[in-house]
């Protein structure tokens, strides 16, 4: 705004008498003002966090566990079927208190990103082809829209990862490459903590430059951590 | 050079309809570098979408490899593409970029990148120097 505004008054000043010059001062005076009290405003309204990671991480689990936390509602459906989220789905104004620090922010749960999407492995869960493919089409759109929300609408990322599984990935490693290229505020969770298997040290290892949290979204283990890790890093 | 989005197929180059071998694009630094976001992209899903390996030179940077995730998915159709298999050596760390370059938005893309169509390329082996993978034909 401020950049946009500039070049139109200084190609003005060179015209202008002394009165204009004066009005001019003002002008800038009471624009400087406006954008002081707006970044004050800006401060209090919720950030978008959008929880992104692959599919089957535990992001709804993890989105509607924050959700009925706070609210008491839940975000969306859980499933074990891949691409069960396959729209971006908002939940507004989720206050989170902690350690007498309150932080607002609105959690966008998104589908999980992949490069792929065959609709063949959707057989393997009890669809018929329309169904399959339906659901195909629709994954494919809820990940593009996922990217678009990553480069446009988000305010800070919530990274879920299964800690069962190889974070060594092609995708992760672009998402966080992502991320970082954009300067959002990251927090890295592994998920899954309660299954056996689950191996926290090699997502810290994946990830070094980041903080990892464990936690268990699914049986509330280490959520304290986890939001006192939201406050720190979105508030 | 301005004009219609390169193709990698120049005028001497060999027909690629043969059903015997997959072929393989390489595509130099130089060769991207004067390509817009878009156009890198597109040149890649051509190539890719005709069952080819495209090998990078020096890779995407992260807003590309984004666009290309996005694109990517508005094109998958059943029974045709099933979208893209992508590998490269893992980052080494976001420090290696100079201060110069963050301050100039200028992203570090200096990495080999291999991309192909999901259903013919496998990674079988991926680590900080070794990226080994499995082609199939169509």
């Amino acid at each position: 705004m401020w950049y946009r505004a500039l070049p139109h008054r200084t190609e003005c000043l060179g015209e202008n008498t002394g009165l204009e010059v004066r009005m001019g001062l003002l002008t800038n005076l009471k624009d400087s003002i406006s954008r002081v009290t707006d970044g004050l405003f800006a401060a209090d309204e919720p950030k978008r966090i959008g929880i992104y990671g692959p599919p089957n991480a535990g992001k709804t689990t993890l989105a509607n566990r924050i959700a009925r936390d706070w609210t008491g509602d839940a975000v969306g459906p859980e499933s074990h079927i891949p691409h069960e989220t396959r729209r971006a789905r908002r939940k507004e104004n989720v206050e989170i208190e902690r350690n007498g620090r309150k932080v607002t922010i609105d959690i966008v749960d998104t589908p999980g990103v992949t490069t792929k999407v065959d609709y063949k492995e959707f057989l393997d869960h009890d669809m018929d082809k329309d169904d399959a493919v339906r659901r195909s089409r629709e994954a494919t759109e809820g990940v593009a829209e996922a990217m678009h929300w990553l480069r446009e609408d988000v305010d800070g990322v919530i990274y879920v990862l299964d800690s069962t599984t190889d974070p060594f990935t092609q995708v992760n490693t672009m998402l966080i490459g992502i991320i970082e290229s954009q300067d959002l505020p990251a927090l890295i969770l592994a998920n899954k903590t309660d299954l056996p298997g689950s191996d926290v040290q090699q997502i810290a290892n994946a990830f070094p430059q980041h903080e990892t949290i464990p936690l268990s979204a699914l049986e509330g283990e280490n959520m304290d951590e986890v939001y006192t890790k939201i406050a720190e890093y979105f508030g | 050079m301005p004009g219609p989005t390169p193709n990698v197929d120049g005028d001497d180059a060999p027909s690629d309809d043969s059903d015997d071998g997959v072929r393989i694009d390489m595509i130099s630094g130089a060769r991207m570098e004067g390509l817009t976001g878009m156009e890198k992209i597109r040149l890649i899903l051509d190539g890719v979408r005709d069952g080819n390996i495209v090998i990078l030179e020096q890779g995407l940077s992260p807003d590309e490899e984004s666009k290309l995730i996005e694109v990517t998915m508005t094109e998958i159709s059943p029974d045709d593409f099933t979208g893209i298999e992508i590998e490269t050596y893992p980052k080494a760390e976001a420090g290696d970029q100079s201060f110069l370059d963050k301050l100039m938005g200028r992203n570090s893309t200096q990495k080999l990148t291999v991309i192909g169509p999901a259903n013919q390329i496998e990674t079988l082996h991926k680590d900080e120097n070794l990226i080994s993978t499995l082609v199939s034909r169509k």
